[in-house]
């Protein structure tokens, strides 16, 4: 479904990926795990398009990526649930769906969506007028996946979703996850909680600066000393 | 009692004039953090249309008013022909680049309109003919009343499009997160585009209003008015809709008592040092929000 070859993205004259191939296939979750500065969230930011980069190609269900205009890349039914989550703090919890529904034009289809949206998610029910910025951390999370949902994606890029989250919320976060994916949505995971994504993923790849030093089956790496010893504090 | 309430019509009209203008500068201002200096030529430029196309409507036998329509196209296309060429290929290079070609744009647009249509006042023609009302032995000019009311439905009108419309929500979306409304789907280049088209047709029918009341355009006319409607943006809260609109009608309010009141040539001194006052007080302004500014 997204197959990335031969990747380099530099800032300025700082290399922060070098010819990274990944593959993720359709209905898998896939998680990118690395420590902070690996390079996990440049990966994702070339993907749609919100950094360019100096080589290589991003091929989507046969689409190039990189040569879509970024703006254009959500109507590929790829959504990106970017880190710190970006919501519109100064817009409603609604407000914020409908922006996330912003590529359709047909109102009906959008109340449709906001209402499984807030099936899903009952709490943002609850706080639908509420201006999203003062939401709490876990909320705002969950507004970030449900206003990405709200373009129904084929595909899911997380960005570090359970940053910042208390142990609890972090378990909900991952449980959304899982849900999503049950649901038929290939995901792209991007996680420092490596115990967890590995737990829930089915693929992954380690990325250690700007380079994929171990990629396997999710299961494996959990059992993987070098794994074990970097990432999972054993 | 006569003279407080035609004060207050004609403050009411100072102050629309001036909060249509504030407004294009509070929504550039919201959407890309750059004062655009040449917003108040625009006005310039939206006065000397009416200048040319007035007579055209009176020769061809339609009500002169029509000519707004022929200031609006022409300030939309000078406004997005201003933020194509000059603006968005230095928007990347930091906000004093910006502040720096905003002002050459208004020195470039005064000058242009030296040239082509030279340095002497022209006088407009009237653009309504409408007669003086008297309501129980008050005098009031008609015409204030209806652009009065122009400015006050064209900003409801606004403030609805802003609050529900699609388009409004991305306007809205933009400042406040560039990557989230890229991610969504907004064309970022395309709702910064609508904004100055937005604002330069505002403008326009500021002109519209200015010139009803005064009816003379001179090249730098736009400078001065730009300036007063700035000061009422920062006034208001830069960067906030509803902040531009009572900004914009304190500012006129407080111009036209000053120098019906108090001394008519301390109304400039008044208006300034009132924003000096606001600012020290509250330097975000009235309805502005304390946003940390991100290094």
């Amino acid at each position: 479904m997204l197959t990335i070859k031969d990747l380099s993205v530099s800032y300025g004259a700082i290399h922060a990926i070098h010819n990274v191939s990944m593959e993720v296939k359709d209905g898998e979750i896939v998680s990118l795990i690395g420590a902070n500065g690996a390079g996990k969230t440049t990966i994702l930011h070339t993907i749609t398009g919100l950094k360019k980069a100096n080589s290589g190609s991003i091929l989507y269900d046969g689409t190039d990526l990189q040569k879509m205009d970024p703006s254009k890349i959500i109507q590929l039914k790829m959504a990106h649930v970017p880190e710190g989550r970006h919501i519109f703090p100064d817009m409603t919890v609604v407000e914020n769906l409908e922006m996330g529904a912003f590529i359709i034009k047909n109102k009906d289809e959008i109340k449709q969506k906001e209402k499984e949206i807030f099936e899903r998610f009952p709490r943002l029910k609850e706080r639908r007028k509420q201006l999203a910025g003062t939401l709490s951390g876990g909320e705002q999370q969950m507004l970030a996946v449900g206003r990405a949902l709200m373009s129904s994606p084929k595909m899911l890029l997380m960005d570090e979703p359970s940053m910042g989250l208390s142990p609890l919320l972090v378990k909900d976060i991952f449980n959304i996850i899982k849900e999503v994916h049950k649901q038929g949505i290939t995901v792209l995971l991007v996680e420092q909680n490596a115990n967890m994504a590995l737990a829930i993923s089915d693929r992954a790849y380690v990325l250690e600066t700007g380079n994929i030093t171990i990629t396997g089956n999710a299961r494996e790496l959990l059992n993987d000393e070098r794994v074990k010893k970097a990432y999972l504090g054993q | 009692m006569s003279l407080l309430i035609q004060s207050v019509v004609n403050g009411l009209n100072q102050g629309a004039i001036y909060a249509l203008i504030a407004l294009g500068y509070t929504m550039v201002y919201g959407i890309i953090r750059m004062i655009n200096f040449a917003h108040g030529d625009f006005i310039m430029v939206g006065s000397y249309t009416l200048f040319y196309t007035i007579p055209l409507m009176i020769h061809a036998g339609m009500p002169p008013w029509l000519s707004l329509f022929v200031a609006i196209s022409v300030c939309v296309f000078v406004g997005v022909a201003v933020e194509m060429i000059a603006y968005k290929p230095v928007r990347k290079a930091g906000s004093m680049s910006a502040l720096i070609t905003a002002l050459a744009m208004s020195l470039f647009l005064q000058n242009l309109a030296m040239v082509l249509f030279g340095a002497n006042p022209k006088s407009i023609p009237a653009i309504f003919t409408l007669p003086v009302l008297e309501f129980f032995g008050v005098k009031i000019q008609s015409k204030y009343l209806l652009t009065m009311s122009i400015g006050i439905v064209i900003m409801l009108a606004l403030s609805i499009f802003v609050k529900s419309t699609r388009i409004g929500k991305a306007m809205r979306a933009v400042p406040q997160d560039k990557q989230a409304s890229t991610l969504v789907g907004i064309s970022v280049n395309r709702i910064i585009t609508t904004t100055f088209a937005l604002g330069s047709g505002l403008a326009a029918v500021a002109a519209l209003m200015y010139c009803s009341t005064y009816p003379r355009a001179t090249i730098d006319m736009g400078s001065m008015m730009g300036l007063k409607a700035f000061v009422a943006a920062v006034l208001g809260g830069i960067g906030s809709i509803p902040g531009a609109m009572i900004g914009g009608i304190l500012v006129g309010i407080i111009e036209i008592f000053v120098k019906v009141y108090i001394a008519p040539g301390w109304y400039e001194a008044i208006t300034y040092g009132i924003l000096i006052i606001v600012l020290l007080v509250k330097p975000t302004g009235i309805m502005g929000k304390n946003i940390g500014v991100k290094v």
